[in-house]
């Protein structure tokens, strides 16, 4: 069983979101890095792009595949884990803290109503 | 449901995450791919390759059958010699790359792809016209592959007086019968090691004495990347029905030395070898990023094509094949994801006794 913490918000795509203020801290689920499998590559938006929700922000490949990132909300990006650039297993070792992608300021904060919650999500994943 | 082999069992109990490979429930790995490649690479690595298709080939024209249907040309290896070739069809096409174990004079035994079996079996048996042989797909057969620098050392000291004193003597590509086991020195990750074919209810008690004795298992991903990075071709990404063997890397294993033995496919390949083709070398990529299958690549003397691509866990970048025009050499651009990634043309292997080992071309 992977986990799924109550707190967080998440997207159909397996991003999760944890809010903080006006920014929302974006990575991705641990059900999506174990499906992956090992991360070895994570090619990430620069600081300072702009990103409607729903747009392609980044990328993250396995051994076995590429699979896109999307914004879960729409801003601007203020900060990327930059550890990543060497140690991309961090997604696979520690998916909701340690292996965060990025920072988005938020445009507009009613768009996490439209995420699901950690309830929804697992009901997601328990229908693939 | 797909089919399973014997070891599908042991495969759960060891936590291995299982996808469907040409019709097979098969580990794709038990955790870590990484950790099971670099197993492989550093110490003993076992993998259950039960899924390929084992054919035996038997009667008095058994070597004039297989002088016809192979490129490679079985007379020269003695027996208990194994020998990698490929069919082809009359275009010179590969219809499938294969192993063949050199049994005796009338006798002989093929390892196929698993996903191009119902093609090879039909393809095999619309070739013997003429030729006194009979062919025998042997799904009672599995077959476990235990590779790594310690893997002959490993595996000694776990088996039986007779298959201990056969796997200290086989040479590269040697092979041995030993009651109903066939041990051979060969496999497809660049490592040393051996393939075991055996009865098929004898597998599980063998891969549990060898994952006791603390061999890794590993799954298909990590045969994938290791079998990259020692430069060998995988049948269906590097070439297939369309691609001869001199557009696939593959010049080293057709035999065209006796002018007399007319095996199939070549004439075409004999045209083809005049003129200008396509050839398949080896990229490495210079900065961040994988290298995926179906890239473009743009070299001064035109487009070309990644066949096969992934990140090198020995190297840590990322390489590929890639059918490339003629004579390029030095640096090409790949486009990832609508950016041009420079990439140097390599000679492979990629990686040799667990070092960095390509040639730049």
């Amino acid at each position: 069983m992977s986990e799924i913490p109550a707190e967080l918000r998440y997207r159909q795509s397996h991003e999760w979101v944890r809010v903080d203020g006006d920014v929302a801290v974006v990575g991705i689920t641990d059900h999506a890095q174990d499906a992956m499998g090992d991360l070895v590559y994570v090619e990430l938006p620069d600081v300072g792009q702009v990103f409607a929700a729903g747009d392609e922000a980044g990328v993250v490949e396995s051994v076995k595949a590429a699979s896109d990132i999307y914004a879960p909300v729409s801003g601007e990006i203020t900060e990327i884990n930059e550890a990543l650039d060497d140690e991309p297993e961090l997604v696979n070792n520690d998916p909701y803290a340690g292996g965060w992608l990025f920072k988005i300021k938020m445009a507009d904060d009613g768009e996490l109503k439209e995420m699901l919650t950690a309830d929804q999500y697992q009901e997601q994943i328990d229908s693939e | 449901m797909g089919q399973r082999t014997p070891l599908y069992d042991a495969h759960l109990a060891a936590g291995a995450k299982m996808v469907d490979f040409g019709g097979w429930d098969m580990p794709i790995h038990y955790g870590s791919q990484l950790e099971e490649h670099h197993a492989v690479r550093q110490g003993v690595g076992l993998f259950d390759v039960s899924h390929m298709t084992v054919v035996d080939v038997a009667g008095k024209d058994t070597r004039a059958y297989l002088r016809r249907l192979l490129a490679n040309d079985l007379d020269k290896v003695g027996e208990g010699r194994a020998l990698y070739t490929c069919m082809l069809n009359e275009r010179g096409g590969v219809v499938d790359d294969l192993i063949v174990y050199k049994i005796a004079a009338d006798q002989a035994r093929l390892v196929v792809n698993c996903a191009t079996r119902d093609k090879d079996l039909d393809w095999m048996e619309s070739q013997t016209g003429g030729f006194a042989v009979d062919i025998q797909e042997r799904p009672d057969l599995a077959m476990l592959a235990v590779q790594g620098p310690k893997a002959r050392a490993f595996l000694q000291d776990l088996v039986c007086d007779d298959a201990r004193a056969a796997l200290g003597e086989l040479p590269f590509f040697g092979f041995a019968q030993v009651g109903s086991w066939l041990i051979a020195r060969t496999g497809y990750t660049g490592e040393d090691g051996a393939e075991i074919i055996l009865p098929g209810e004898k597998a599980p008690a063998l891969w549990q004495r060898l994952t006791d004795a603390g061999a890794r298992p590993a799954g298909l991903g990590a045969r994938d990347t290791l079998r990259l990075e020692a430069g060998l071709n995988l049948y269906g990404n590097d070439m297939d029905d369309g691609v001869t063997p001199w557009e696939a890397n593959l010049g080293w294993t057709v035999a065209l030395d006796d002018p007399d033995r007319d095996f199939v496919g070549r004439a075409a390949l004999e045209a083809q070898k005049q003129k200008d083709h396509p050839v398949l070398r080896g990229l490495v990529l210079e900065g961040k990023g994988v290298l995926r299958p179906h890239q473009t690549v743009h070299t001064a003397g035109g487009e070309g094509e990644t066949t096969s691509g992934t990140f090198s866990p020995t190297l840590g970048q990322a390489i590929a094949f890639a059918r490339l025009p003629a004579g390029t050499t030095g640096t090409v651009e790949v486009e990832i994801r609508n950016k041009r990634l420079v990439a140097q043309v390599v000679k492979p292997p990629f990686v040799k006794k667990g070092q960095r080992a390509y040639k730049p071309v």
